[in-house]
Order: structure tokens, then C-alpha cells, then sequence
């Protein structure tokens, strides 16, 4: 296939054997950590920097305006300006807080998607870690960022932080259901749990064409869920502005504002990116089964342009039902998953193993 | 019912109210004893009928205070206004009628406030704009030595 | 009601799992400069307390000092999303005082101008109202609309906010030539753009979920608490000014009063986009027909209105405004008294929304529709 010319596994073998025989196998190791810790720092940081660049523009358009233009041609450089000015701000710390939960709370809500991001192709063979546990990793590495909302909702010392900090803790935790539902019933169709296995299998055509009927159903959910579970969205009532001021991180100021601002964007990629993986093909061209030329002339575009394509539409999508609709009441969301989107999921799940076992896929 | 039967069916049914007609209402002046036994019979007698009541003012003449309520009726479609008189300026005490109109209690804090006009009864009788420093400002013997410089 | 005031008054019997919080004055859902004192336990909402009088500018012991003519000026600033309203209210005590006829010419300029400063309220209390319930895109949406609007009153009067286009007698200035084919113009645009306002919010199940059924206000308790305007008629209160009591040119058109019957907040939010349709069939009716004459009735220089005492209501896009003027003979008034919509509708809060949550307290006072320096005066 002539994506194999764009496979980044002779990359990363030739750079591992380079250091294998000229240092020690504990240094190689170190460095290679090194080399990978920088190479995701970078990428979240301009990612990040680009998510909230691309969110104001879709936010404009939407409105009928143009958006940031005045910094840096068409605006470029606002995203950095205003990340040079979160830096330089004063630190206020308020009077009464818990000072070491305050200030570990934004770096537990950093730290999170930094970890789940080791687990996503890129491209073939750009992937950091590949268990076959893959999925399950991300869905349990990713519950733990609750404990920074929580915790910066209650240490903030702050009664509006508090009741912000709850209402985004439970709804939270009720969508990390959803999605981890809606995640099985494509492992169910998959037969495995490790990602890249995931992508491969995905050669002759992306799941949600493949699995029909459920895999639609599973995807429409997984989308829900996922808006709900970085609060963004028809979600968003724990930083709901015009309730009760910015919810729990109302009393963070400068770099540990930027912390949350940050790992909320960053939330978004990985919840698009494990859309894209898990049911739009990952780094797959779109192949149709049997049509060898188009195969082929879908091959020259590479495999990590695909990905980074598919994974901007899910974005895109995204932003587009928080520019769009009004803001449910915690009430009306929690009903949502505990009534509606979870016995939606089992019976998908149902489904789905119904169509494996009598073999009515693709 | 017409202003004309409306005044006739009250000042006999009240000799002791002042009348008015003629102008763009008909008015009824009544005193303040009578005053909430009165506004309880507007409301409850069905012919009268009177259950909006649609502004309560405070006006401020050199011997009294006068509060001024215009009621309308939704159903009969008349309108009414009563007034009603203190004592003098020292005392200017009144009956309120915010159980029978709950909008009322809200108007009579504001003439509270603006014109120190208490009332009996009344639910939560607090100052609204102003806070307890400053006096009564819609009166018009009122003096600010510290915001106002007079020449 | 009266032991829970008993216990905000005297603090120290509060009960320990209920706790207060401050809504405002800084806030952006309050629209203005408003307190609500919360007593919440949890997300329920005990009781609402509000405070005002951050902005009470003392309008009616100003007007003691002002001629008539200058009072008019003052009365574009309370509620200033109804100025052309306000000032015609003044304008209309005073000439029926001094029982002036102003010219069947200022009667529909007046009537159309009326309706398109409704239009202009509505709108922005549709893209504010919208914004307080999370969607943001709306409020772009209905400003990018009221531009038209407020353009066409900046070319006939020179103002777009605080227009003080009437005057006793009649009006300031005769109307810009281009005004009809302008206000054409724009009925035939925003025809287009109201079905738009509905697929965005009214029809959105979200939004439904939001509003329906909630903050529920009876009939007997609209009356019973003054409350008029749209958020009156949405309980079933017929109280239309322009129906009951015509002014100006409402005796020569034909429109329905829209009553509503659950007086929940999605009927009030309906019942404003209905009166929107309403507002641009009156217009329609009268644009064609404005009979040629005068812009204003020669008055005296110094307006003396004569002893008595004079009332005047009109119907701003809140409710009733009403005007009291108690004159002495002078030049200027003795007492002028403003009864204003948002009073009464502004203290039935309380009323409503005990039981309800948070999120359903912005609702209901986003669809309550209130202009706090009306309030504040």
C-alpha cells in the first residue's frame, strides 16, 4: 500500500538502534522518555494554542464577525499574547484556602490528558505506548482529572466554587459511563482493545460504515457524552458565566488558570481524537472495500494528515453545538445520562453483540 | 358601572368621604380610620370589584401627607381614585392595605422611604433606595447640607 | 411569607443548612444593577430578597425643579429601552391637561414610532434573554437586527437610545423623507428573520426543557400583584393599554391582544415574539396612510398646566406605565409620580420562584423582561 511510505516505524527503529549502540540500554531508555516527554509537551502546548485560536474564529463566523484579527496576521499571535499575559499575572491566593489542594488541583487536571495522549496514533507507528489494554487505559487514566475539579472546587474556600465544582463533579462522573459504554460496544465489534490493532482493522473500511446500525447509534452517543464530560457544550453550567461567575476555578488567577483553560481544550482533542480512532479510522484513508483505484489514489494523502482532518471535523462539530443551543439544568443533564443515554448504551451493546455473533457487518 | 353612579353607590354609602367628579377620574377622599375597612369593600363587594390596584402615591402638601391610590377594576373596567390624609407632618402614620393587595407592601416601602409616611401592619417595613442616613428626600422641606450646597 | 421575612430581619435564626448568597450587583443576568438576596439550600431556591436602589437617581424630586418640557428628557432615561413611549406618556398629560388636539399627523407618527421602539425592546430582550440561557450566538443575532431599527431613528430624531422625539403639541421634527420606503424596508426584512428567532430557540427542546413549566404565575396573582405587559397577559390578565384605553393612533387600527393561559416562562417568551408579529402589522397598517398636516401644535412658551391633578397610561413594551402630575398652577409640576411596569412585575419574584432552582431563576427573570433603572428611578 503506498501509505507504507509514510509509516513512521523506520523513524523510530533507526533512532532506538542509534542509541542503543552507542550508550548504555538505561541511558537509551532515559533519553528516549526525554526525547517523548518533550515531543508531547510541545504538541500540547500548541495545540492547546491552536484549539482556542480555532474556537474563537468558529465562534465568530458563527456570530457574523471576524474574531481576533488585529494581532499577528488574520490573529495568529493573539493566542500567544494572551498566554504571555496569563504568565505575568499576579498569583492571588485567597485568604483561607487549603493551600496544598488549591495548589495541586491544576496539576492534577494537567497532568490527565497528558498521560491519555501517550496512547494515540498519530500516524502508523507514531504512538507511544501501545498496550493491549489501550482502551481501558484511556477510559480509567481520564476519570482521574475529576479529582482536580473537585478538589479546586473545595479548596477554593469560595461558596460559588463549591457548588461548581459539585455540579461539574457529578456530571462528570454520570458521562464517563457513556462514554465508556459507547467505547465497548466498538471493542465488541473490534475483538480487541489495543488501539492500533483498532486502526488496523479498519483497512477496508471505518467502523462507523462497518458496524452500521449500532456503530452510529454508539457514535451519536459518544459524541454527547463526551461534550458533557469536558463540560463544554449544552454542558457547560458549572462555568456558566451568567449564573454564578466561572464556577470552580473562579478563584485561580494567571499560569493556574491557563492549567485549566488548557487541559479543558486539551480534553477536547483526546475526546475528538478517540472518536476519530475508534470510529472514523484513526489514520485510515477512506477506503471502500473492493474499489482498488480509489484505494489507491486515497493512499498519497498521508496517514497523519487524515487523522489530523478527521480529527478537526469531530472538533468542529463540537464547537458547533456549544455556539448553537441554550444550556441544560443540572437536573436536565443528569436525567439525560442516567435515564436516557445509559440504558440507550446497554441496549446498543446488545445489539451490537447480536450483529457480531450472526455476522451481520461489514 | 358609569363615574356618575359610582360616586352616587359611595358618598351614600360613606357621608362622611369627600367626593370629587368632574375631572379625568372620580375621586373619594376618605379619612384614615376608615380607610382599610373601606379599600376591604372596594375589593370584596362584586359590583365594585376594584382587585388591581395600579399605582399608590405619596404627595406631600404644606399641612399633611396624602397618599393617593388609583385602583381599577378588571372585571367592571371603572376606575377609582381615594385619598387619604395624615394627621399632620409629624405623625404621618396610615393603615396599610397590602393584605389586600399584595403589590402594595411594595409601593408602601417606597413611600416610606421617599416621604416618611409609616404604615400600620404593614409586613416588612424597611427603607428601599436609601439607607437609614439619609431623611426623606421627597419632602419638600428636605435638606442635604452634605451633597447639596444652597445659595 | 411574613415568618421567613421575620428571619432574614432578625439573622441569627437561620437555620444552618440553608445559606445566603448574593446575586448581584455586578452580575451579568440581573440586566442592570440589581441585588437578590438568595437564601438557597442547595440548588433550591428558598427566598429572593431584592435590593434596589443602586441606580435611583431621584427622577421624580427632579422633576420639581424642571419645566414640563425638560421632564420629558428625564423620562427617556428610566426605562430606556421604551423612550419614545415614556416621553408620549408625559406628552400626552400634558396636552390632555391643557386639553390641546394635536394633529391627526402626530398621532400616527407617534402610533409608528411607539411600535418600532417595541420592536427594537423585544429584540433586545431576545438576544439578551437568549444569552442568559447559554445561547451566546443569539445575542449577535438580535443586535446585528436592531441596528436597522435604530438607524431609522437616528435619521428622523438624531438619537438612537434616549430618543425625546415627542414634545407637548406634538413632535420635534417633521420625519425624514426616506422614513417610509426605510421602515418598508425593514418589515419586509425582518418578516424573513423572525422564523429564524424561532428555529434558533423557541423550537429548540432544550430550550423547552428550560422553560416550560416553569415559574408558573395564576391569573389572580398577576392581578392581585400589578404585574402587566407581556408577562401579564402570558397569565391570562387582560390589561393592554392600547386596547382598553386608546391613545394616540390605536382607535383607527386593528390588532389582537395576545393572552396566554399557562403563565409559565415559555409562554411569556412566546407571547413577546407574537407581539413582535403584532407590532409589524401595525406598522404596516399605518405607514401608508400618515395624513399630511403639521408636526406640532404651536404652544406657549412657558407651559403652566392648570391646578388639578392628571393621570396618563400608556403600554411600553413592559407594561403599563402610568403618569401622575399634580400641578399648582406653575411653571413647574408640583408632584409627578412614575408607576412603573417594572416595579410590580419585579417583586412577584419572590412569589415564583420559591421551590424552583438557580438555572430556572435566571430563566424566570429573563423572560420577566426588566429594565432596572425603570425600577430605580
Amino acid at each position: 500500500m503506498a501509505f507504507e511510505k509514510y509509516d513512521f516505524t523506520p523513524l523510530s527503529q533507526s533512532i532506538h538502534q542509534g542509541l542503543i549502540e552507542n550508550v548504555s540500554p538505561l541511558l537509551t531508555t532515559i533519553i528516549e522518555w526525554t526525547i517523548i516527554g518533550v515531543l508531547y509537551l510541545l504538541f500540547i502546548a500548541l495545540f492547546g494554542l491552536l484549539l482556542v485560536y480555532a474556537e474563537r474564529k468558529v465562534c465568530a463566523a458563527f456570530q457574523q464577525r471576524l474574531g481576533p484579527m488585529r494581532v499577528g496576521p488574520w490573529g495568529l499571535l493573539q493566542t500567544i499574547a494572551d498566554f504571555v499575559k496569563l504568565l505575568m499575572k499576579e498569583l492571588i491566593t485567597p485568604n483561607r484556602v487549603d493551600k496544598f489542594l488549591y495548589n495541586l488541583a491544576p496539576f492534577i487536571v494537567i497532568i490527565v490528558p497528558f498521560l491519555t495522549i501517550s496512547v494515540i496514533p498519530f500516524a502508523p507507528g507514531l504512538q507511544a505506548l501501545d498496550f493491549d489494554i489501550g482502551i481501558f487505559f484511556v477510559t480509567a487514566v481520564s476519570s482521574v482529572g475529576v479529582i482536580g475539579v473537585l478538589l479546586a472546587g473545595w479548596a477554593s474556600n469560595n461558596k460559588y466554587s463549591l457548588i461548581g465544582g459539585m455540579r461539574s463533579g457529578a456530571q462528570i462522573v454520570s458521562y464517563e459511563l457513556s462514554v465508556g459504554l459507547s467505547l465497548i460496544t466498538m471493542v465488541v465489534l473490534a475483538g480487541t482493545m489495543q488501539v492500533s490493532e483498532i486502526v488496523e482493522l479498519q483497512r477496508g473500511g471505518w467502523f462507523l460504515f462497518k458496524g452500521h446500525i449500532p456503530a452510529i447509534i454508539a457514535f451519536v452517543v459518544f459524541v454527547v457524552a463526551g461534550t458533557a464530560e469536558t463540560n463544554r457544550g449544552p454542558f457547560d453550567l458549572a462555568e456558566a458565566e451568567s449564573e454564578l461567575t466561572a464556577g470552580f476555578h473562579t478563584e485561580y488567577s494567571g499560569i493556574k488558570f491557563a492549567f485549566f483553560f488548557l487541559a479543558e481544550y486539551i480534553n477536547l482533542f483526546i475526546v475528538s481524537a478517540m472518536a476519530t480512532i475508534v470510529f472514523l479510522g484513526g489514520w485510515m484513508p477512506f477506503h471502500f472495500g473492493g474499489f482498488e483505484a480509489f484505494n489507491t489514489i486515497m493512499d498519497f494523502i498521508p496517514g497523519l494528515i487524515w487523522f489530523f482532518m478527521k480529527v478537526f471535523g469531530v472538533i468542529f462539530l463540537i464547537m458547533w453545538f456549544k455556539w448553537t443551543f441554550p444550556r441544560l439544568r443540572i437536573d436536565q443533564i443528569l436525567t439525560l445520562e442516567w435515564k436516557y443515554l445509559l440504558p440507550i448504551n446497554l441496549f446498543n451493546i446488545l445489539l451490537m453483540a447480536t450483529i457480531v455473533l450472526l455476522g451481520w457487518h461489514w | 358601572m358609569t363615574n356618575e353612579q359610582l360616586i352616587e353607590q359611595l358618598s351614600k354609602a360613606y357621608p362622611a368621604a369627600a367626593t370629587k367628579q368632574g375631572g379625568q377620574y372620580p375621586e373619594i377622599t376618605m379619612p384614615r380610620e376608615m380607610l382599610h375597612s373601606f379599600m376591604q369593600n372596594l375589593k370584596s363587594e362584586p359590583n365594585l370589584a376594584f382587585d388591581y390596584l395600579v399605582c399608590e402615591s405619596g404627595v406631600d402638601y404644606p399641612e399633611y401627607l396624602q397618599v393617593v391610590y388609583h385602583l381599577e377594576s378588571t372585571t367592571h373596567r371603572h376606575f377609582l381614585v381615594v385619598k387619604s390624609n395624615t394627621e399632620n407632618r409629624e405623625t404621618a402614620v396610615l393603615d396599610t392595605v397590602c393584605d389586600i393587595w399584595p403589590t402594595a407592601e411594595f409601593h408602601e416601602r417606597e413611600i416610606y422611604d421617599l416621604l416618611g409616611i409609616t404604615f400600620n401592619h404593614h409586613h416588612d417595613m424597611r427603607r428601599f433606595f436609601l439607607d437609614n442616613t439619609w431623611g426623606h428626600p421627597l419632602r419638600k422641606d428636605f435638606k442635604d447640607d452634605i451633597h447639596v450646597v444652597e445659595r | 411569607m411574613a415568618d421567613i421575612i421575620e428571619k432574614f430581619v432578625t439573622t441569627d435564626e437561620i437555620k444552618t443548612d440553608e445559606y445566603l448568597v448574593n446575586m448581584g450587583p455586578q452580575h451579568p443576568s440581573t440586566h442592570g444593577v440589581l441585588r437578590l438576596l438568595l437564601k438557597l439550600e442547595g440548588e433550591i431556591v428558598h427566598n429572593v430578597d431584592p435590593h434596589i436602589g443602586y441606580i435611583h437617581s431621584g427622577i421624580e424630586k427632579m422633576t420639581e425643579a424642571l419645566s414640563y418640557p425638560q421632564v420629558i428628557h428625564l423620562t427617556d432615561r428610566m426605562d430606556y429601552l421604551s423612550a419614545h413611549m415614556n416621553n408620549e406618556a408625559v406628552c400626552l398629560c400634558i396636552e390632555n391637561a391643557l386639553q390641546v388636539e394635536v394633529p391627526e399627523r402626530v398621532k400616527y407618527i407617534r402610533t409608528i414610532f411607539d411600535e418600532l421602539q417595541r420592536l427594537a425592546s423585544h429584540q433586545l430582550w431576545w438576544c439578551a434573554s437568549g444569552m442568559d440561557l447559554g445561547a451566546l450566538t443569539a445575542f449577535f443575532y438580535g443586535l446585528r437586527d436592531r441596528e436597522d431599527i435604530l438607524d431609522i431613528f437616528e435619521e428622523t430624531c438624531g438619537a438612537r437610545l434616549t430618543l425625546s422625539y415627542s414634545v407637548p403639541g406634538g413632535v420635534m421634527f417633521d420625519i425624514h423623507p426616506n422614513f417610509q420606503t426605510k421602515v418598508k424596508a425593514f418589515i419586509k426584512k425582518f418578516r424573513k428573520i423572525l422564523p429564524e428567532y424561532d428555529k434558533l430557540l423557541t423550537d429548540n427542546i432544550i430550550f423547552q426543557n428550560r422553560t416550560k413549566g416553569v415559574g408558573i404565575l395564576s391569573k389572580e396573582d398577576a392581578i392581585a400583584f400589578g404585574v402587566t405587559g407581556p408577562t401579564g397577559r402570558a397569565s391570562g390578565f387582560s390589561c393592554d393599554v392600547r386596547k382598553h384605553n386608546p391613545y394616540s393612533a390605536y382607535p383607527y387600527i386593528k390588532f389582537d391582544e395576545k393572552i396566554g393561559t399557562d403563565g409559565d416562562c415559555f409562554m411569556r417568551w412566546k407571547l413577546r415574539m407574537d407581539e413582535m408579529w403584532e407590532s409589524l402589522n401595525i406598522i404596516e397598517q399605518l405607514i401608508d396612510n400618515i395624513p399630511e398636516g403639521d408636526h406640532a401644535v404651536k404652544m406657549k412658551g412657558v407651559i403652566k398646566l392648570p391646578e388639578g391633578e392628571f393621570y396618563q397610561r400608556v403600554e411600553t413594551a413592559r407594561g403599563e406605565f402610568g403618569v401622575y402630575i399634580v400641578s399648582d398652577g406653575k411653571k413647574n409640576p408640583y408632584r409627578v409620580k412614575f408607576r412603573s411596569p417594572g416595579f410590580s412585575n419585579l417583586f412577584t419574584i419572590n412569589h415564583i420562584a420559591k421551590g424552583w432552582k438557580i438555572a430556572d431563576l435566571v430563566a424566570i427573570m429573563a423572560t420577566f423582561d426588566l429594565v432596572i433603572p425603570d425600577i430605580d428611578r
